[in-house]
């Protein structure tokens, strides 16, 4: 890239805008490949995502995905982001030099009412039609020329799944490039239209559409059949359980053999080491630290690979506007927004990200209320430690033939965590804020093969993602454990184990007191207290305190140990806790950045705290009364 | 996408009560099956507890609910049949029957003021 003649040293910049469902993102992808960055755009917490490819000519262009939206008039963060930067004036971002906007060629009224607002905004500006084989495929035809004359604006066919679906655009690129070196934009007239502005527009895109396109000659018969089925009040439904329950299923049992693989070759790592440096310090330090930590959060991989692959799997294919759609009044009758579903179904892998999916809905109540909500929703990081409790405490036999009963009580916490979020957003929506009910208005789009490319860079985002937080946070934290629970050493010649005398273990006596009402002991203490940070590390860390005060390192061994210390009673108060307390300090942050106030995580910390220590209570104390304390 | 003409809008707002068909009515009362063409979208008050009448006016026309389109309701939901999957001119959406309140249609085989609209079209819809 040494070669670029000094004129061309910022690459030019483009940026893809169009409506939601459009392709955009597979388009993105498939100009980038893996040359993307996913960061946040400055000041909010809207997902940034910006790549760079190379066109025939050589020329290096920058790539900005940007947030769908039916209009410029923005109605959320999102959409504000989608209309700060294409009108040039979001602070941070340098203006695009050429709109790339982005159609769904089978679906095209909306996308060119979008067109002429772009249009009005006076930057260079390009129409891909993406999926482009599909409507030929339905017999669509579409006079490009035609199009491109009435619009004013080159027009170029696209099909972002195809290998060469994109060489027309990339040679537009170039040609517009060449252009944008010497032509200067033209004046922004563009401003907010009204209501008859919209329609004025409705009706130009009307007559364009009319005089360059002819309709289909095979309706989506395919689409039309699905919908039927899943769709359906009572099969839509069922099937929609079906969906969830066949997924945490999965979750649980597809995902042991690749597990039980990963926890091997931890365990033959520390036992190499173990074996090839001198006992001390720093062997302690590598085994029990940083191998036997790193190795018991590393190991939930599968999981989270299996649930992001369902997750994505059902995006790609529509479904997800579906599930909204049939979970609207149920979400409705708590409150919450048909909208809401998405992201709290996203919160089941990890609350983060389902925070920050909550852009999606409009209004700023129903907003917040899925935010303090969304950490109820079981995310991947409480799996280890139901996984842990209940394959200790839980007999491994089926029930009624078919299910395990370890899959129906892992099941049965989903409930739980779902139930509550219904309840706790009942309080918030229907009792605490009374007021104006954001409209539901979602397209239902025309399902989609999902594209095997995208499911994988998906996927491999969010598994790197994981990764990285384990190789860098948890890391440091398990060290951090590691250190509490093994200085100050025991005292020579000491009968208890040396936890006992540790850091770690004076806190956990000292807060013994306040949750001995709930059934905990000090050794599960001392593990909530880095659990904290992250609600997996919880199991780490019940593995460096049993493996420090005596134990072995491996998963196996601490669940016969905590089968043995611990009672039935003491379980299954922890499994509640972990069903409501705000284990995770990153959510917290999440939440303060996205409501961009203190008050917000401290009341979701506070009441998630006072519902967990009460669930928790009940557990203990009705468990007990049965006898199993 | 290809339903173009639409005879019925002027630049003026919304026509007063008086000149609405016979059987004009809100979406929200339609049933699953029902085929219709929207003749206005809009209130002159806003819903109870809903937004800004004008805003909710143009989110609406936004995704494709304007003054001519076909509509047709192809799902319910189970619950009160609410929420409703409608069909509108080519796309699908999906919104609740209290938002459809601001959607007045009329019977879709009521002739189209100009005509405009090509036959063949119109029954290929249909189907």
């Amino acid at each position: 890239m040494n070669a670029i003649a000094p004129v061309l040293q910022t690459a030019p910049r483009i940026a893809l805008v169009g409506n939601p469902n459009c392709g955009k993102t597979a388009l993105f992808n498939a100009l980038t490949g893996s040359r993307q960055k996913v960061a946040n755009y400055a000041g909010v917490t809207v997902e940034r995502k910006e790549g760079s490819f190379t066109t025939p000519e050589g020329r290096r262009i920058q790539v900005l995905d940007l947030p769908g939206t039916y209009s410029l008039r923005a109605r959320s963060p999102d959409e504000e982001v989608t209309r700060d930067v294409v009108l040039g004036r979001f602070k941070g971002e340098a203006e695009p030099d050429l709109l790339v906007c982005v159609a769904d060629a089978t679906n095209l009224r909306l996308v060119l009412r979008l067109v002429l607002e772009l249009k009005q905004v006076g930057r260079p500006l390009l129409l891909a039609l993406n999926m482009f084989d599909i409507a030929r495929h339905r017999g669509i035809e579409i006079d490009i020329g035609r199009l491109s004359a009435e619009l004013g604006v080159p027009v170029v066919p696209t099909v972002a799944v195809r290998k060469a679906g994109t060489a027309d655009l990339l040679k537009h690129i170039d040609t517009a490039a060449v252009d944008l070196a010497t032509g200067a934009a033209g004046a922004n007239t563009w401003h907010e239209p009204s209501a008859e502005e919209v329609r004025a527009t409705h009706r130009e895109a009307d007559r364009i559409i009319k005089l360059a396109v002819r309709p289909p000659t095979k309706p989506d018969t395919w689409t039309t059949w699905l919908d039927t089925v899943l769709l359906n009040p009572v099969a839509g439904l069922l099937i929609l359980l079906t969906v969830l329950f066949f997924m945490f299923q999965a979750v649980f049992t597809w995902a042991q053999p690749a597990m039980d693989g990963i926890k091997a070759g931890f365990d033959a790592l520390a036992a190499w080491i173990n074996g090839a440096m001198p006992d001390g310090i720093l062997r302690s330090l590598i085994t029990d630290g940083v191998i036997a930590g790193v190795g018991s959060i590393v190991v939930f991989l599968p999981q989270i690979v299996i649930l992001f692959t369902f997750i994505i799997l059902l995006e790609d294919f529509g479904y997800m506007p579906r599930a909204a759609f049939l979970m609207d009044k149920i979400m409705g009758g708590a409150g919450l927004h048909g909208r809401a579903f998405i992201p709290l179904l996203s919160s089941f892998a990890c609350a983060i990200p389902g925070i920050m999916a909550t852009r999606v809905i409009d209004n700023r109540r129903d907003r917040l209320a899925t935010i303090m909500v969304a950490p109820l929703m079981t995310c991947s990081a409480r799996i280890p430690v139901y996984t842990l409790i209940i394959s200790a405490f839980v007999p491994d036999r089926t029930v009624g033939g078919v299910f395990s009963l370890q899959g129906l009580v892992m099941f049965g916490l989903y409930a739980a965590g779902i139930l509550s979020a219904l309840l706790v957003a009942f309080v918030m929506r229907r009792l605490v804020w009374r007021g104006t009910v954001e409209p539901f208005l979602m397209e239902l789009p025309a399902y989609k093969v999902p594209d095997v490319k995208n499911l994988v860079m998906g996927v491999w985002t969010r598994a790197k993602a994981f990764l990285q937080r384990a190789g860098t946070t948890i890391l440091s934290i398990m060290i951090l454990i590691w250190f509490l629970s093994s200085f100050p050493g025991a005292p020579a010649g000491a009968t208890d184990p040396a936890i006992d005398y540790s850091i770690a273990g004076m806190v956990g006596h000292w807060l013994q007191p306040l949750v001995a009402p709930i059934g905990f002991n000090w050794q599960i203490t001392v593990a909530l207290i880095p659990g904290m940070a992250a609600r997996e590390v919880a199991v780490a860390a019940l593995g460096t305190v049993y493996a420090v005060g005596g134990g072995e390192e491996n998963v196996t061994a601490l669940m016969d140990t905590l089968g043995h210390s611990w009672s039935l009673a003491t379980a299954l108060s922890l499994l509640a806790w972990y069903v409501f307390a705000p284990q995770c300090a990153s959510t917290l942050g999440v939440v303060r950045r996205e409501t961009n106030s203190l008050k917000w995580p401290l009341i979701m910390f506070g009441y998630m705290l006072t519902l967990a220590y009460l669930a928790s209570f009940a557990t203990y104390h009705i468990a007990a009364s049965l006898g199993w304390a | 996408m290809h339903l173009s003409s639409r005879p019925a809008v002027s630049d003026a707002p919304a026509p007063d009560q008086d000149a609405l068909p016979a059987d004009a009515r809100p979406l929200s009362r339609a049933a699953k099956g029902e085929v219709g063409r929207v003749i206005r979208v809009g209130l002159d008050g806003a819903l109870h507890d809903s937004l800004d009448p004008d805003e909710l006016e143009r989110r609406l026309l936004e995704i494709g609910f304007v003054e001519g389109a076909r509509v047709e309701i192809l799902h319910e939901g189970l619950f009160g049949r609410d929420p409703i999957a409608v069909k509108v001119d080519d796309m699908r959406v999906a919104l609740r029957r209290r938002e459809a309140e601001a959607i007045l249609i009329t019977a879709w085989q009521q002739p189209a003021a100009s005509g405009a609209t090509p036959r063949v079209i119109a029954e290929d819809r249909r189907s």
